[in-house]
C-alpha cells in the first residue's frame, strides 16, 4: 500500500512538482473555525478548524463514521435539511459567514455545488439533468444560451462526446461512471466556485474511477474541490491538501505528499498504513 | 483431531442434515399446499359470488314488450278536435283508448277481469302511446299496432321466474291472465327487448320502469364533489407533513390521528355530516353536495396515508441532488418529488374514491336514501347513489326488484373494476425507475 501511495504521489503532476508554486499562489477559499456538529445528543464533529485553498483539491480521509461527510455537508449547509442536526462554529466562503441569517441557502448552493456518493441523476433526459440548475436559477434567457451552457458543462465533465447524439435519453440509462460525470456536469452548469464530492467513485469500477480522477484534476484549474474518499491512493493521486479525521476530530492536515510520506500523528500513520480503519 | 475422528463427525453431521432436510422439505411442501388451497378457496368464493349476482341480475337488462292494437278514437284522444301536442298531452285519454281496444279484443267479463287485463301492461303503456300519437297526430281515428311494456309480473313470467303449476291463489298472475298471455304469445305479440330504460331512467315504484340512471348521475356528482375536496386537501396535507413539517410531538399526534381516522366506521362520518352540514350549516338534505362532503372527510385519511407512503418511497438521493443544485424546498417537491410520487398518489386516490363510491351508511344519515324519481341536475338537487339504490331495491317487496338489485350491483361492480383497472394502468404507465 505504501508503495502504491508513493507511486501515486510520483505520478500526480501538480503535487510532486509544483509544491513551491502552489505555496506561492495559495489563497484561502473557505475557512472553518471551531466547527461542531451535534446529531441530537451525538457529538459528531469536534472543533474542526480547516482552511480550504482556492483552485486546489482538498481530500478528507478517515475511517467510516469519522465525520468527514458530515463536515463536507456543513460546507454547503446540506445538514440544514436534517432536523436533529445542529451546527456551531464559523464557516466562511470568501470571508462571508455562510451560516449568517442574511445568506440565502439557495444562492449558497449555487456557488457550492455537490456530487454525491451514488450517482443520482434525475429521472429525466440527459439534457434536462444538466439544464435543471440553470433553469432553476434563471441563468439563461433563451434556448440557444441554454444549449450552449449544457454542451459546455458536458464538455467540461468529459461526457459530451459520449452523449451528444442522445441528449434526449434518460440520464438513468447511462452507465455508472457516465452518470457520475453527468452529475458533475449538472453541478458545473450552475457555475459554482466550490465543488464538494462525497466519495464520488465508491460505486464505480476502476476504469470509471480513473476517468473521474482525471476529470477532477482538470477541474482543479477552475474550481475549488473538496473530496471525501475512502481510497488513500485516490487521495494521494488527486489532492494537494489532505485532512485526516478520526472519531469526529480533525487529527492532521497538510500537503498531501507530506501526510502520506511523513505523518506527524501516529493515528494518521496507523490509518494510512492500513493498521485500522 | 485425527482423520478418523473427523470422518465420524462428518458422517454424523451428514445424517443429521439429511434428517433435518426431510423435515424442511416437508414443511415447505405443506406451506405451499396451504397457499394453493387458500387461493383456490378464494377464487371459488369469488366465482360463486359473481356467479350468483350475474345469474340473478342478467335478466334485469332485458324487458318484455307486448304488441297491442289500439283504435285511436278521436272522441277520447282529441275530444275537441285539436291535435297540437299541448292539447293532446293535457286532454287526451290515451289510457281510455288503450283499455277500450283491449276490452274489445280480449273480452273480459266484468270489471274485475278488466282490471286483470289492464294489469298485464305497464302503466308506462299509455305514455308510450301518447308519445307515439303526439309524434304522428295524423294517426288519430285509425287503428294502429304498437309495442308497449308489459307489467313486471308478465315480464317475470316471460323470464321464467313464475311457476304456473302452483295453486292460483298463491300466484300474482291468475289463470285468466295466463290464458291471455298464451294467446298473445301464439299471435307473436310478445317480445323480449334490451332494457334501455334501465340505463336512462330514474327510480320508480314499478319494477319495469325503474332505472339506475338517476343513481349513476347522483354517484357521479357525489364523487366529483368528493374528488374536488379530498384530493387537493389530502395532497397538500401529505406534502406538508412529509416534506416540510418538523418532526415533533404535535406532528406525531396528527399522524396518529390521521391513521385513526382511516379506521373510523363510515357511519360516524354520516352522523357528523348530519350534525354539522345539515343541522348547523343547513345545507340541502339528500344532496350530492353534502354526500360528497361527507365522503371527502371519509376519503381524506386514505388519500393522505397513501400519498405520504408514495412521497416516502421517492429516494432521498433525488431530493439531495436537487437541493445540492440550489433548488428551494418547494422546487424540490414540485419539480422532482411530486412527479415521481404521482402514480402512487393517484392510485391511492382512485382506490379511496372506489371505496367512497361503494359507501352506503354515511349517506343514509344525510337523507340520500329518499325515493327520488327525477334525474338530479346538479349537486344541490335531491338524489341517491348507486349503493343506496341497491339498498332501496333490495328492500322492495316486488319480485321484479330482485333482478334489478343484482343488475344494479353488476353496474356498480363494473364501475369499481374500471376505476381499479385505471389505477393499475396509471401506476404502470407513469412508474419510473431510477
Amino acid at each position: 500500500m505504501d508503495e502504491n501511495i508513493a507511486e501515486a504521489i510520483e505520478a500526480a503532476p501538480a503535487a510532486a512538482t509544483s509544491d513551491a508554486v502552489v505555496a506561492e499562489t495559495f489563497r484561502v477559499k473557505m475557512t472553518t473555525r471551531n466547527v461542531n456538529v451535534h446529531y441530537a445528543e451525538k457529538h459528531a464533529l469536534r472543533d474542526v478548524t480547516l482552511d480550504i485553498g482556492e483552485r486546489e483539491v482538498t481530500a478528507l480521509i478517515g475511517p467510516s463514521g469519522c465525520g468527514k461527510s458530515t463536515y463536507l455537508r456543513c460546507l454547503n449547509r446540506m445538514n440544514d435539511t436534517i432536523d436533529i442536526c445542529r451546527v456551531t462554529g464559523r464557516l466562511e466562503l470568501d470571508g462571508q459567514d455562510i451560516y449568517d441569517d442574511s445568506v440565502d441557502v439557495v444562492q449558497l448552493r449555487a456557488s457550492i455545488g455537490m456530487v454525491f456518493q451514488k450517482p443520482n441523476p434525475f429521472p429525466k433526459s440527459i439534457f434536462d439533468n444538466v439544464a435543471y440548475g440553470p433553469r432553476v436559477h434563471g441563468l439563461v434567457s433563451d434556448r440557444a444560451d441554454l444549449d450552449r451552457l449544457v454542451e459546455q458543462s458536458l464538455r467540461k465533465a468529459g461526457l459530451f462526446d459520449e452523449v451528444k447524439d442522445r441528449l434526449g435519453d434518460p440520464g438513468t440509462s447511462l452507465s455508472g461512471g457516465q452518470q457520475q460525470r453527468l452529475c458533475i456536469a449538472r453541478a458545473i452548469a450552475v457555475g459554482p466556485e466550490v465543488i464538494l464530492m462525497d466519495e464520488p467513485c465508491s460505486s464505480l469500477d476502476p476504469i470509471a474511477t480513473a476517468r473521474i480522477e482525471e476529470l477532477i484534476d482538470e477541474l482543479r484549474q477552475n474550481y475549488t474541490i473538496v473530496i471525501v474518499t475512502h481510497s488513500m491512493q485516490q487521495a494521494a493521486r488527486v489532492s494537494q491538501k489532505t485532512a485526516f479525521f478520526h472519531l469526529g476530530d480533525l487529527i492532521e492536515q497538510g500537503e498531501t505528499p507530506r501526510i502520506f510520506t511523513n505523518p506527524r500523528d501516529e493515528k494518521t500513520q496507523g490509518y494510512i498504513t492500513g493498521r485500522f480503519g | 483431531m485425527t482423520d478418523s475422528a473427523q470422518s465420524v463427525l462428518i458422517s454424523g453431521q451428514k445424517e443429521k442434515v439429511r434428517r433435518g432436510l426431510d423435515r424442511r422439505l416437508r414443511s415447505e411442501r405443506r406451506f405451499r399446499a396451504y397457499g394453493i388451497v387458500a387461493i383456490v378457496l378464494a377464487v371459488l368464493m369469488l366465482l360463486f359470488l359473481v356467479g350468483t349476482i350475474v345469474s340473478n341480475g342478467y335478466s334485469a337488462f332485458s324487458q318484455t314488450w307486448i304488441e297491442v292494437d289500439v283504435l285511436l278514437d278521436g272522441e277520447l284522444i282529441a275530444p275537441d278536435g285539436k291535435t297540437d301536442p299541448e292539447t293532446l298531452r293535457e286532454d287526451g285519454d290515451f289510457r281510455g283508448a288503450l283499455i277500450e281496444t283491449l276490452v274489445a279484443d280480449y273480452k273480459p267479463e266484468g270489471r274485475a277481469q278488466e282490471d286483470l287485463l289492464v294489469a298485464m301492461f305497464s302503466t308506462d303503456a299509455e305514455w308510450t302511446l301518447q308519445r307515439h300519437v303526439i309524434a304522428n297526430p295524423d294517426l288519430i281515428g285509425r287503428k294502429i299496432s304498437i309495442w308497449v311494456k308489459s307489467s313486471s309480473d308478465i315480464d317475470q313470467l316471460t323470464k321464467g321466474a313464475v311457476r304456473r303449476d302452483s295453486p292460483e291463489s298463491g300466484r300474482r298472475l291468475k289463470d285468466l291472465q295466463l290464458r291471455w298471455y298464451d294467446r298473445m304469445t301464439a299471435e307473436n305479440r310478445v317480445e323480449t327487448r334490451f332494457n334501455s330504460g334501465f340505463f336512462s331512467s330514474g327510480d320508480s315504484r314499478e319494477p319495469e320502469q325503474a332505472g339506475i340512471w338517476g343513481a349513476i348521475v347522483g354517484s357521479f356528482l357525489t364523487m366529483l364533489v368528493t374528488l374536488v375536496l379530498a384530493f387537493p386537501v389530502g395532497l397538500a396535507a401529505a406534502v406538508y407533513l412529509e416534506e416540510f413539517a418538523p418532526k415533533n410531538r404535535l406532528t406525531d399526534l396528527i399522524e396518529v390521528n390521521i391513521n385513526n381516522l382511516a379506521a373510523v366506521p363510515s357511519i360516524v362520518f354520516g352522523l357528523l355530516g348530519l350534525a354539522v352540514f345539515l343541522n348547523f350549516f343547513e345545507l340541502p338534505r339528500s344532496a350530492p353536495l353534502v354526500g360528497g362532503m361527507v365522503l371527502a372527510l371519509m376519503t381524506l385519511p386514505t388519500i393522505i396515508i397513501s400519498a405520504r407512503a408514495s412521497l416516502l418511497a421517492v429516494p432521498p438521493s433525488v431530493r439531495e441532488a436537487a437541493l445540492g443544485l440550489g433548488a428551494s424546498r418547494v422546487q424540490v417537491v414540485s419539480h422532482h418529488v411530486l412527479p415521481l410520487a404521482m402514480p402512487g398518489i393517484l392510485t391511492g386516490t382512485i382506490i379511496g374514491m372506489a371505496r367512497a363510491l361503494g359507501e352506503t351508511a354515511p349517506l343514509l344519515m344525510i337523507g340520500m336514501v329518499a325515493f327520488i324519481v327525477d334525474i338530479p341536475g346538479g349537486p344541490t338537487d335531491a338524489s341517491t347513489v348507486m349503493p343506496v339504490q341497491i339498498y332501496l331495491w333490495a328492500d322492495s317487496p316486488e319480485r321484479g326488484f330482485v333482478e334489478k338489485t343484482s343488475g344494479a350491483v353488476m353496474v356498480l361492480l363494473v364501475f369499481l373494476i374500471v376505476m381499479n383497472a385505471s389505477a393499475v394502468y396509471l401506476r404502470k404507465k407513469f412508474e419510473r425507475r431510477w
